[in-house]
C-alpha cells in the first residue's frame, strides 16, 4: 500500500523525521518497502504571474517578461517558452534559486544574467525543469486562484514523501490512513486526529429498498440515497493528488470520493446510479445461469458460491469485488444508491483469485473491514459528495446480521515472560493494550481483552504477546544466556555419515551436482524403463513434468550440458532423493550415482591416456563401500549395455547398479563416447559397521601362486566364491592379480593368476600344510573347469 | 731425514693428482706396500745403532701415519666426488606437476549445507529429514494454513494429486519430528527437549532470474518447557555471526506473519549499508503444537526457517542463483 507522508501527518503528526517514522513503521511489523520525496530539491522557486510580454530585441524565439513574484516589484525575465503569455501563472525560480538540473549531485543555481543583452532576474520554469515530470511542453501553468508570491513547494506539497507499505495478511486494519495513523498512534503515543465533523441533514423520505438475503455472507448492509446532485462537478485539486500520491487516478468526482474514503478509513464504497436501478436491491448469492458485465467490461459467468448485489430484476455488482458497468455513475448519474457493507472474509476470498483479478475492494474485503464503522465511513463520503457535487442525502439504511464475534482474550502477565524471555511489568502491558485500542479488565497481573472490530487477527493469548512484543519493541528483547540443558547427541558410528561418503566421491574426482527432481518423461522411459512415472500435474515445463525414479538422468543432463560448454572429461556425483509409487503410497529413495566420462584420468605427463571403462568406476563404487565386500552379477538394466551392466548386491540385497551406457542411448544423446554409470542405495552405504578386532598372527605369512587356464565364460568371482565356500585351512586372503588372454592361450579360454596368502596364528606353517591347502583350492578350481597352466 | 721428507711431498702430490680409486690404491703401494719407499726405510732400520733406531723409527712411522691420513682423505673426497656427481645426474624437475588422479568438488549448496549442520550441531541441533512428496496435511493444515491461503493456490504449489505436493518449505518436518519425538517419549511425564534442524530441497512454481522452482531451506525448531523468543534471537545471531565469521554481525527482528508461528518475526541481518533479509522465524503456533498433541501450555519453543542458497551466495559471492542448478564445472570447480 502506498500512501502520502503529508496525509497521513494530517492526521497523526509524531516529531519524528521521514526515516525516523518509516524505521519505526518497519519495526513494528509495517515493512516499509519504500520512501521517496515527491519531487526533487529545489528552492527560491514560487508562483509568479506574468504581467507584460514583450519580443525579444535581438533573437525571434525570446520574450522579455515583466512578471509578479511577490517579490515587492516586477522582476524582469528572459523566458524561451511558447506557451506564455501575459495574466499567465507560472512557477518562476528566483535569482539565487537552486534547481534539480541534469545530475542530482549538481544543482543548478540560477544567477542573474543577461540574455542576448537584456538582463534577466530568474527564469519561469516548466515542469520538467523543476523535476516534476519527464516531459514537458512550455511553462508550468498554474491556476488563476494560485497565490502570487507562495513557494512552489508548499503550494503543491512538494516536501511530501511517498511510503510504500509491504503488509502481511493479517494486517488488514493498516490498509487506510487511518488504520495507519492509529498504529503510528499506538507506538508513539502522539494524538490522533479525530475524523472530520458531519454536517448534513438527511431527508427521511429518501431512500432505496435494501434486503438482503444472504445474511450470514452480507452481516451488515449500510448504504443511502443522494438525491439531485452534479456528476460533472471537478474533483478538488487537493483530493486528486492525495489519490494520485497513493497511486491512484482521479477519474470523476463520485468515485474519486468513494475511493478517498477507502483510503482514508479502509471501508469500500461502492457508488450505484439510482436511475439504473430497478425496484431497490437485494444482497443474495448469485443463481446459475446469471452472468455480469463488470466495470472493467469484463462479462463473468456468475456460481452460486458468489454473493451479488441485485435489483429487482438481475445482479448489478459482483459484492465487495467489482461494480457492473450497467448500474454505473458517469457524468449524467443526478442520484446515487452510496453502499457502506461488511462482506465475511471467507466470502469474498478467493474470488478474484478465480476471475483473474482484483481489485483495492476486494483485497481489503478478504482480509477483513471494521464492521463498526460502515456508518461513519458512510457519513463520510456522504459529506464530501455533498460538499463536491451538491444534492441531498437520504436516510441511512443499516441491516445489520450477526457480526463477528470479537471474544475476549486471556492475557497473562507470566505467560508474557516466558514466551518472550523479557520480564515486562502489567502496568506497561495494560498501557500498550490501551494504546491499541483493546478493551480489557485487569485481574491482578492478568487481563481479559477483547480486540477492536478492526483486528481480525487477534484470536488467542500469543496474538496478544505479539502484540505486546511488538509495541514494547523487538529490538528491545536481547538474549538470555544460554538456559539449555546440555547433553550429548547421539552418534551411531555404524552409519557412515552422507559427508563422508561424498567426501570419498570428491577424492575420486566426481564433482558433486544437484539437479531438479522433477525431470522429463523421456529419460524416464528410456533410462529406466519407467512408462509410468509420478507426474505433477502443474509442471512447469514439459522437461520437468515428472518425478525421477533415478539420479541418473539428471547426471546424463549434466554430462551434456557440460559437453556443450567444451569439456573433455567429466565425473560427476548427486546424492538426492528418487521416486516412486508403491502400494498405494509416494516413497522417496535416497541414493548416490556416479557417471564418468572421457580419460580415465586427467590428461598428464608421464602416463598413457585411456578412456574410463567399467573397472574404473567399478573400482570407485568398492572404494565407496570399502570395507564391505560387494557382489557384482551380470545383469541387464534399460540404460545400459547389456553386456556390461551388474546388479550390484550387499549381503545378497540388491543395493544398486552400475553399467556403461547403452550405444542407443549414447547415440541418441549426442555423446561422442560411452559413459560409465553407478547409482546405489544410500541405506546400503551408511551401514559401515563398527570395527571388531581379531587376534593379529605373530607368524609370517606365505604367498602361493595359483595360475589357470579357464574357459573365458568362466566369472573370476563364481572362482573366487567357490574356493572360499571350501573354508581351507590357513587361507587368509585370496585374490586375483594377473588376466590374461592371447598369445600362448588358447582361443576362449582365458589365463588368470591368484594369490593366496596363508597364514597360521599360532604357528609357522610347514610346507606340508601349504600345499596341501593349496591343492585343496586347486582342486574347487579344478571342479570348475580349470587346468593348471604349466 | 730429507729423504723421509721428499717421500711424504711426493706422496701428497701424487695422491693429490689421482682422480680414481683403483688407482689410488696401486700409487698407495709405492709407498706403504712390500716394496714401497717407506717400507724399504723401515727394513733399513736394522743398519742402524740401537742408539739411533728408536727416533728413526719414530720419524718414519710419523711419515706413514701421515701418508696414511693423506690417503684416507683422498679416499674420502673421490667418494664424495662420486656421490656429487651421481647426484647431479640424478636430479628431478620437481615442478613437473604431480601424477595421478585429480579432485572433485561439492557443490556450493552442500558446503553451505554442511557448515550449518555443523555449527548448529555444536549447540546440540540434531538433524531430521522428511519426505519431498508431502500430503497436503503435513505441508498445510498440520501448520495452521487455512484452506483458502493463497499458498494453497495452483499457482505456488506443484501438485502430484488432490492430497499430494511437492512441499513448500522444510516446515513439515518439525511435525513429523514433533509427532515422532511425542511418541517416542510417552511413557515420560516430560518429555526431553526438541532441539533439530531440518534442512532439504522445497520446491515453487516461480522461475526467473531469482527463482528456481527447487531451492534449499534450512529449517530449525527448539520446543521444551522453557524456550523463549529472546532464546530465538540469540540462537539466530550467533549461528549468523559464526557462520559470516563475523562477530560484530548485527542481528534484527521484524516483526512479520506466518501462520505457524505467533509471534513471528522476519531475520534481517547487517550487510554493507544496510539490512537484508535472511528468514523468517518466530514462537511455534499453539495450534500446531495442538495438531501434534504437544500441550502447549506446557511446552513452547521456536521455530525458524532460512534460504540455504541465500546463505551460499551470500557467502561465496555468487550474484545469480541460476548458476547453482546448471551443472556447470568452470562454476562448481570453484567450490572445491
Amino acid at each position: 500500500m502506498q500512501f502520502s507522508e503529508s496525509w497521513l501527518r494530517s492526521i497523526v503528526n509524531p516529531p519524528l523525521s521521514s526515516e525516523a517514522l518509516a524505521h519505526l513503521l518497519t519495526m513494528a511489523g509495517l515493512e516499509v518497502e519504500g520512501l521517496s520525496a515527491v519531487a526533487p530539491a529545489f528552492d527560491r522557486v514560487v508562483v509568479a504571474q506574468v504581467l507584460t510580454k514583450d519580443k525579444h530585441p535581438d533573437a525571434d524565439r525570446l520574450n522579455v517578461l515583466t512578471v509578479d513574484a511577490g517579490q515587492g516589484e516586477a522582476l524582469t525575465i528572459v523566458c524561451g517558452a511558447q506557451n506564455v503569455t501575459a495574466g499567465m501563472k507560472a512557477p518562476c525560480a528566483l535569482v539565487g534559486a537552486r534547481l534539480p538540473g541534469s545530475d542530482i549531485e549538481k544543482p543548478m543555481e540560477i544567477k542573474q544574467a543577461k540574455v542576448r543583452g537584456v538582463a534577466s532576474f530568474g527564469m519561469m520554469c516548466s515542469a520538467k525543469e523543476l523535476g516534476l515530470a519527464e516531459q514537458s511542453d512550455g511553462l508550468m501553468v498554474l491556476d488563476a486562484d494560485a497565490p502570487v508570491g507562495q513557494s512552489i513547494r508548499t503550494h503543491f506539497d512538494l516536501d511530501d514523501h511517498l511510503i510504500t507499505l509491504k503488509l502481511t495478511p493479517n494486517r488488514s486494519d493498516c490498509l487506510s490512513l487511518y488504520g495507519i495513523a492509529r498504529e503510528v498512534a499506538a507506538l508513539t503515543g502522539a494524538p490522533l486526529q479525530p475524523l472530520p465533523q458531519v454536517s448534513f441533514k438527511p431527508a427521511k423520505d429518501i431512500n432505496c429498498k435494501v434486503k438482503v438475503t444472504a445474511s450470514a455472507a452480507c452481516p451488515r448492509y449500510t448504504g443511502r440515497v443522494i438525491s439531485g446532485l452534479n456528476a460533472k462537478a471537478t474533483t478538488p485539486a487537493w483530493m486528486a493528488q492525495r489519490l494520485e500520491r497513493c497511486g491512484l487516478r482521479s477519474i470523476s468526482a463520485l468515485v474519486d470520493v468513494t475511493n478517498y474514503v477507502m483510503l482514508e478509513l479502509g471501508q469500500p464504497l461502492h457508488a450505484f446510479d439510482l436511475a439504473k436501478l430497478h425496484g431497490g436491491i437485494e444482497v443474495r448469492f448469485a443463481r446459475d445461469g446469471e452472468s455480469l458485465k463488470l466495470l472493467n467490461q469484463q462479462e463473468i459467468v456468475l456460481q452460486d458460491d458468489m454473493l451479488v448485489i441485485a435489483d429487482t430484476r438481475h445482479p448489478v455488482a459482483l459484492a465487495g469485488v467489482m461494480g457492473g458497468a450497467d448500474s454505473a455513475v458517469d457524468e449524467t448519474t443526478s442520484g446515487i444508491f452510496l453502499e457502506s457493507a461488511f462482506f465475511v472474509p471467507g466470502v469474498i476470498a478467493g474470488k478474484s483469485r478465480r476471475l483473474g483479478f482484483g481489485s483495492d475492494s476486494s483485497y481489503r474485503f478478504e482480509r477483513g473491514v471494521d464492521f463498526f464503522a460502515t456508518q461513519s465511513a458512510l457519513d463520510r463520503a456522504t459529506q464530501l459528495i455533498l460538499d463536491i457535487c451538491g444534492g441531498q442525502a437520504g436516510a441511512v439504511t443499516d441491516i445489520c446480521g450477526e457480526l463477528p464475534a470479537r471474544n475476549s482474550v486471556k492475557l497473562r502477565t507470566s505467560r508474557v515472560h516466558r514466551v518472550l524471555g523479557i520480564s515486562i511489568d502489567a502496568g506497561a502491558i495494560a498501557q500498550i493494550l490501551s494504546r491499541l485500542g483493546m478493551i480489557f479488565q485487569r485481574q491482578g497481573e492478568d487481563f481479559s481483552v477483547t480486540p477492536p472490530s478492526y483486528r481480525f487477527d487477534i484470536a488467542i493469548e500469543e496474538d496478544l504477546i505479539e502484540e505486546v512484543a511488538r509495541v514494547h519493541g523487538y529490538e528491545k528483547i536481547t538474549p538470555p544466556p544460554s538456559q539449555a540443558t546440555m547433553s550429548i547427541l547421539p552418534q551411531a558410528e555404524a552409519q557412515r555419515p552422507l559427508v563422508k561418503l561424498r567426501q570419498a566421491l570428491v577424492l575420486r574426482d566426481y564433482q558433486e551436482t544437484i539437479n531438479y527432481a522433477f525431470v522429463e518423461a523421456g529419460w524416464e522411459r528410456d533410462l529406466c524403463g519407467n512408462v509410468a512415472p509420478i507426474a505433477l500435474k502443474n509442471p512447469i515445463a514439459s522437461q520437468m513434468s515428472v518425478m525421477r525414479s533415478s539420479l541418473l538422468g539428471g547426471l546424463l543432463g549434466g554430462l551434456r550440458a557440460n559437453l556443450a560448454r567444451k569439456q573433455a572429461r567429466v565425473r560427476l556425483f548427486e546424492a538426492g532423493g528418487c521416486f516412486a509409487a508403491e502400494a498405494g503410497d509416494y516413497v522417496q529413495h535416497e541414493r548416490i550415482a556416479g557417471l564418468a566420462y572421457g580419460a580415465a584420468m586427467p590428461e598428464q605427463w608421464g602416463l598413457v591416456a585411456r578412456d574410463v571403462d567399467f573397472y574404473d568406476v567399478k573400482g570407485d563404487v568398492e572404494a565407496l563401500f570399502f570395507p564391505r565386500l560387494l557382489n557384482f552379477e551380470a545383469a541387464p538394466h534399460p540404460a545400459s549395455h547389456p553386456g556390461r551392466s551388474a546388479r550390484i548386491r550387499l549381503d545378497g540385497r540388491e543395493i544398486g547398479w552400475i553399467g556403461e551406457l547403452h550405444p542407443q542411448w549414447q547415440h541418441q544423446y549426442g555423446l561422442a563416447q560411452t559413459a560409465v554409470w553407478f547409482e546405489v542405495d544410500m541405506g546400503a552405504l551408511a551401514e559401515s559397521g563398527v570395527p571388531k578386532v581379531t587376534n593379529i598372527s605373530r607368524f609370517p605369512a606365505v604367498r602361493r601362486d595359483l595360475a589357470v587356464i579357464v574357459d573365458a565364460r568362466v566369472t573370476v568371482q563364481s572362482l573366487l566364491l567357490a574356493m572360499l565356500a571350501e573354508n581351507v585351512p590357513h587361507v587368509v586372503e585370496l585374490a586375483l592379480f594377473d588376466l590374461y588372454c592371447g598369445k600362448g592361450v588358447e582361443l576362449g579360454k582365458k589365463s588368470l593368476a591368484f594369490r593366496v596368502l596363508l597364514q597360521d596364528t599360532r604357528k609357522t606353517l610347514t610346507d606340508s600344510e601349504i600345499d596341501q591347502s593349496v591343492a585343496h583350492l586347486l582342486a574347487v578350481l579344478q571342479k570348475q573347469g580349470a587346468q593348471l597352466r604349466m | 731425514m730429507q729423504e723421509l721428507q721428499q717421500i711424504l711431498d711426493q706422496a701428497m702430490q701424487q695422491f693429490a693428482l689421482i682422480g680414481d680409486e683403483a688407482e689410488l690404491e696401486q700409487v698407495k703401494a709405492r709407498y706403504l706396500g712390500k716394496d714401497g719407499s717407506l717400507t724399504a726405510l723401515l727394513k733399513g732400520l736394522g743398519k742402524l745403532s740401537a742408539e739411533e733406531r728408536p727416533a728413526a723409527g719414530a720419524r718414519i712411522n710419523q711419515v706413514k701415519q701421515n701418508i696414511e691420513a693423506a690417503l684416507q682423505q683422498r679416499r674420502d673426497e673421490l667418494q664424495q666426488n662420486k656421490l656429487a656427481q651421481r647426484l647431479a645426474a640424478e636430479s628431478l624437475d620437481v615442478t613437473l606437476p604431480g601424477r595421478g588422479l585429480g579432485t572433485g568438488g561439492l557443490h556450493p549448496v552442500t558446503r553451505a549445507l554442511e557448515r550449518i549442520e555443523k555449527l548448529f550441531h555444536s549447540i546440540g541441533f540434531a538433524v531430521a529429514e522428511g519426505p519431498d512428496i508431502e500430503t497436503d496435511f503435513y505441508n498445510f493444515t498440520a501448520l495452521n494454513i487455512p484452506e483458502d491461503h493463497p499458498a494453497r493456490a495452483m499457482h505456488d504449489t506443484f501438485y502430484i494429486d488432490e492430497q499430494h505436493v511437492l512441499r513448500t518449505h522444510t516446515s513439515p518436518i518439525q511435525i513429523r519430528y514433533m509427532q515422532a519425538h511425542l511418541e517416542k517419549y510417552r511413557h515420560m511425564e516430560t518429555m526431553p527437549d526438541i532441539r533439530i534442524i531440518a534442512p532439504g530441497r522445497v520446491y515453487r512454481v516461480d522461475s526467473d532470474a531469482t527463482h528456481s522452482p527447487m531451492f534449499h531451506q534450512v529449517e530449525g525448531l527448539w520446543i521444551g518447557e522453557r524456550v523463549s523468543f529472546a532464546d530465538l534471537k540469540g540462537v539466530i545471531a550467533d549461528f549468523l555471526q559464526n557462520y559470516f565469521e563475523t562477530a560484530d554481525m548485527q542481528v534484527r527482528f521484524r516483526p512479520s506473519f506466518f501462520p505457524f508461528t505467533e509471534p513471528s518475526a522476519e531475520i534481517d541481518m547487517s550487510w554493507k549499508d544496510g539490512w537484508l533479509e535472511i528468514g523468517g522465524c518466530g514462537m511455534v503456533h499453539p495450534n500446531v503444537l495442538k495438531h501434534v498433541g504437544i500441550d502447549s501450555e506446557k511446552y513452547i519453543g521456536f521455530a525458524f526457517g532460512m534460504g540455504v542458497e541465500r546463505l551460499a551466495m551470500l557467502r561465496y559471492g555468487v550474484n545469480d542463483l541460476r548458476l547453482f542448478f546448471e551443472n556447470d564445472l568452470q562454476f562448481l570447480k570453484q567450490f572445491a
